[in-house]
């Protein structure tokens, strides 16, 4: 009714309207001309030459998947190889009845209902015309079985194809990781082209951060057809170029030796060629098998894994972040002498404990009793708490992170993995912008021995000593040590140009005290020191999982297991002319000399004596 | 005008015209659309291999579209117009529902499930979107001033946008297509138009600028499927081969020995053209584009016989979208324009398109049957 008291508008509206239909309609004409003008050329002009390509139609074009590149150790042994099996597979546009044929199929080959169920869910997100994979690892005489009745199957054959394997299995399954099916979000963002025939994806581990070295370039067939679409003949083929093979640092027979020195407990296992920042040992316990997610792991399985307590998913030699404990001493002495606010033969009095002028609250020492006079020296070889304390104070929270931020503490190593944690190393600013409070002095202390906010990875802690053994000059962990193909071979060995400026003599007093540690008379590593030939510098540490009240005694046997300290230990050897650099993390192992320390010691004598413990094996 | 739309309405004193106009059907559009489906079940049957249980499918799901046709066709336009923001509103939370779902299951989207049925709101915001834009525009006067136009273009980016994310670029398409239609017909300046092709030209180098190495690649791929052999360039292929051994008079019913032999692959859903092409002919597609422009022409007539701005822009959005879906399927299979997943209007098989489609013609058919005789 509105519209009655603005006639005007509305004629002037209809005006506009009218004109534009007209527009659209004329726009319409001209474009459906134009579909018409290109049918006249693709139907009678293009006639002849479409019906005799029609007639040839015969061709038909198959992608050929490029053969993934191989990962071996440093030795050449293969840590993740191809093995042909036999699959499977379904193309469903050319099967007239899915189900009936999929049932047919199920009694003849016995296959469970929840591959069934795989597979449906796999030929969802697949076009209709590709072959979806049903079976895998079908047996010879299941290959037989179905190749009687195969005629009466159109749209289902068996393929050869190579799987992924990995025979070391969990020894290696956090550092190699593996492929697996490709995912909806992956199939978003890798190249169609490429990977057009391939369904699988490195997920983890080396297979995922050398995806595109290993994975290679695809390529296709052209197929002759017969009237049943069946392929008759190969007409031309663009070969597949395959994947790069990759070397890694990594020596699984040290890898083997580490996992199993780790034995009951959980934790990891680092070794860092210092030389070259090759990573000779990256070990997490436990491990898990990887080859199950290859052809597709059962959620059940999978849910096993995830739930299971000791979580064997998780890579803690990457991802798992403690406190370091006593091992962040020797850099936190260093820092002292280096900032100038002590020195070498500074000596202090431990009664066992220690107090901030004009607060009740003791902060204690390892020992209830005290150390007595220490000098830094034996505050390094004994661990003594009280001496790092003062030092912490005497240094504050900033230098103390300027200092240990130079070692890498805090921050991500930059090894070629995925997924590497940052750890923490804190900082005024950093408890003011994350958790929106000032720092406090008792805070500064227990930073002094490792404990707080402060958090390392098993591979930082690597990383650090391997860097502090090379006195200053900064190692950059890496695992792959060299990638080949057809084409070139290249090498990366990065040697460090990062240099952090130290006085010498200073580094020199610090490895000193390290080696006192394992070989001194008061070492809190003292049982390594036996049976070797070689000096190995080190220092053990106890990260506590939980805060004891005030006057309580830790009393260990009285404590859970999973309540118990977690056991560190770092190491470099031989001290004269360092080669390998090693840290060793034990959850719930209680002490760094006992649990952690014989474990590094077994790491560095293999790999220094190779002889003697080949000799050992046999 | 007026005298001839009560000419129209009072001259036709038949029982049967009486009862069709109470039952709000517009006959012309709905011959136009039958013989469109009669046609559609002909090329599935040889499309589709000769399956009959394929054909009954079709004609369910035809019969459901149908039926929601009439349905709507007995609603008041004015229902539809106060409705408008609501069901807009509906629609951009469910895409937004979608989208966060999407993200959670870490994979791409674009249904709800509802329990007993899966329910995609991007089909619903073909209709929703251009309903919104019709409304919004007809509550000022028109030509659209630049606050209007600029208002009008944020709310159909945001669906737009929800849809192209899933990622389902056919339907933003469609859907950004029917929103530009309603502007266009409320009156849009031609400069304006012309500035806002000159401004997306001359931002694409920039786009192009920021794109990752796979992005650019897909994006080239799209353009030229050529260059993807195994891929978009194979349909492509196969369907111009298809197309072109048709010739003149075709192969004649059933004689498609491309779809027959599984080198066309869709070829009862997004190829369906092709086989229509190779068994039919030329003469067999121009009288199928023929059949199209004969409904198209007859939405246009009920838009312009419209009584108020909003049924107007509504029937002339909807009449344009429905050639959008035949130029952008006839287009790719032809290969003149990119692969994009955008069904034969009526035809294809599968699809929720057609329910979104007989919805259109539904809402159509309201408009021009609830028309107000006015007194002279």
């Amino acid at each position: 009714m509105d519209r009655k008291f603005a006639i005007k508008d509305s004629l002037a509206e209809n005006r506009i309207f009218l004109s534009r239909i007209v527009a659209a309609f004329v726009l319409i004409i001209l474009i459906i001309a134009g579909l018409v003008a290109r049918l006249v050329y693709l139907q009678v002009v293009g006639h002849e030459h479409y019906a005799t390509l029609s007639k040839d139609n015969r061709i038909k074009i198959a992608p050929l998947p490029p053969t993934r590149g191989i990962i071996y150790d440093r030795h050449g042994r293969m840590l993740a190889q191809n093995v042909p099996t036999y699959s499977l597979e379904l193309i469903p546009e050319q099967i007239e009845n899915l189900d009936e044929t999929l049932s047919k199929l199920q009694q003849l080959l016995n296959i469970s209902e929840e591959k069934i169920d795989l597979f449906q869910k796999q030929r969802k997100r697949n076009k209709a015309f590709t072959s979806t994979p049903l079976l895998q690892n079908l047996t010879d005489e299941e290959v037989a079985k179905f190749a009687v009745v195969r005629p009466y199957f159109p749209g289902v054959d068996v393929y050869a194809r190579l799987v992924r394997h990995y025979p070391y299995g969990d020894l290696a399954a956090h550092v190699v990781g593996y492929v697996g099916r490709i995912n909806e979000q992956e199939m978003k963002t890798l190249p169609v082209a490429e990977y057009r025939g391939t369904d699988h994806v490195g997920k983890n581990g080396i297979e995922k951060a050398y995806e595109s070295q290993l994975h290679g370039t695809a390529g296709y067939e052209e197929i002759e057809t017969n009237a049943q679409a069946r392929a008759v003949n190969t007409v031309a083929t663009v070969e597949p170029i395959a994947g790069s093979n990759i070397y890694l640092t990594l020596d699984i027979d040290l890898q083997k030796i580490a996992y199993d020195a780790l034995s009951e407990y959980n934790g990891a296992a680092v070794a860092i060629d210092i030389k070259t920042g090759g990573v000779l040992v990256f070990a997490s316990r436990p491990g898990f098998d990887p080859n199950p997610f290859v052809s597709g792991i059962s959620a059940k399985e999978y849910k096993a894994l995830q739930d299971s307590p000791d979580q064997p998913l998780y890579n803690r030699a990457l991802r798992g972040q403690y406190p370091p404990g006593s091992t962040a001493k020797p850099f936190l002495a260093l820092a002292g002498l280096e900032y100038g606010v002590t020195d070498f033969g500074h000596r202090l009095f431990c009664p066992g404990y220690y107090k901030l002028p004009n607060v009740e609250h003791k902060y204690r020492d390892w020992k209830k009793w005290g150390h007595g006079m220490v000098d830094m020296n034996e505050a390094i070889t004994q661990s003594c708490d009280v001496y790092f304390y003062d030092l912490a104070l005497a240094l504050g929270i900033d230098r103390i992170h300027e200092f240990l931020d130079q070692f890498g503490f805090g921050r991500k190593t930059g090894i070629d993995l995925v997924g590497e944690l940052d750890g923490l190393l804190p900082s005024k600013d950093w408890k003011r912008s994350h958790r929106n409070q000032a720092w406090f002095p008792g805070e500064t202390l227990i930073t002094g021995i490792g404990q707080g906010y402060m958090q390392t990875t098993p591979l930082q802690l690597a990383k650090a000593t391997a860097t502090l053994a090379n006195h200053g000059k900064v190692v950059i962990p890496h695992l792959a040590h060299r990638i080949i193909n057809a084409n070139y071979a290249d090498s990366i060995d990065l040697l460090p140009d990062e240099v952090i400026p130290l006085n010498q003599k200073n580094v020199d007093n610090i490895i000193l005290a390290m080696t006192n540690v394992v070989h001194g008379s008061r070492g809190t590593a003292g049982r390594l020191a036996k049976a070797i030939n070689y000096q190995i510098a080190g220092k053990t540490g106890t990260a506590q999982v939980f805060t004891i009240k005030q006057e309580e005694k830790y009393n260990e046997d009285a404590i859970d297991f999973k309540m118990r300290d977690h056991a560190l230990f770092i190491a470099f050897a031989p001290v004269h002319d360092p080669q390998i650099a090693v840290a060793i993390v034990a959850e719930h192992g209680g002490h760094g000399g006992s649990v952690a320390a014989p474990i590094a010691g077994e790491i560095i004598d293999a790999y220094l004596n190779p002889k003697k413990d080949a000799q050992h094996e046999k | 005008m007026k005298n001839e739309m009560r000419q129209e309405y009072f001259q036709s004193p038949s029982l049967i015209g009486n009862l069709l106009r109470s039952l709000h059907i517009d006959i012309p559009l709905l011959l136009g659309l039958l013989m469109i489906c009669a046609l559609s079940f002909v090329i599935l049957y040889s499309a589709g291999g000769q399956e009959i249980s394929l054909l009954y499918r079709h004609a369910t799901r035809m019969g459901l579209a149908m039926l929601l046709m009439i349905v709507l066709a007995h609603i008041n336009p004015r229902q539809f117009q106060s409705f408008s923001v609501a069901l807009f509103s509906v629609c951009v939370l469910l895409l937004i529902a979608v989208a966060v779902m999407g993200q959670i299951s870490m994979g791409a989207q674009r249904w709800l499930d509802l329990g007993f049925f899966r329910f995609q709101p991007s089909e619903f915001t073909k209709l929703s979107a251009p309903m919104m834009l019709a409304w919004y525009l007809s509550e000022h006067s028109l030509p659209p001033r630049p606050k209007q136009v600029v208002g009008a273009a944020i709310l159909l980016l945001v669906p737009v946008l929800l849809i192209a994310k899933q990622p389902d670029l056919g339907t933003a398409l469609l859907v950004a297509s029917s929103g530009a239609a309603v502007l266009f017909f409320a009156g849009l300046s031609w400069w304006f138009m012309l500035g806002i092709v000159t401004l997306l030209a001359s931002l694409t180098p920039v786009l192009w600028h920021f794109m990752r190495e796979y992005q650019r690649n897909r994006v080239l791929t799209f353009i030229n499927p050529e260059a993807d052999p195994m891929g978009a360039g194979y349909h492509i292929i196969q369907s111009k081969i298809a197309i072109g051994s048709g010739g003149i008079n075709g192969k004649g019913w059933l004689g498609s020995s491309q779809a027959e032999l599984d080198f066309l692959p869709e070829s009862s859903t997004d190829f369906i053209f092709a086989v229509f092409a190779e068994e039919f002919g030329l003469f067999g597609c121009v009288g199928l584009l023929a059949l199209y422009l004969l409904v198209i022409s007859r939405c246009f007539y009920i838009a312009v016989q419209a009584q108020d701005t909003y049924s107007r822009l509504l029937a002339g959005s909807l009449a344009f979208t429905f050639f959008v879906y035949v130029f952008v399927n006839i287009g790719m299979v032809i290969g003149v324009l990119p692969v994009v997943g955008v069904p034969l209007p009526l035809v294809s098989y599968g699809g929720t398109s057609m329910v979104t489609l007989m919805a259109g013609f539904g809402i159509l058919m309201s408009i021009h049957t609830h028309r107000k005789l006015l007194p002279v």
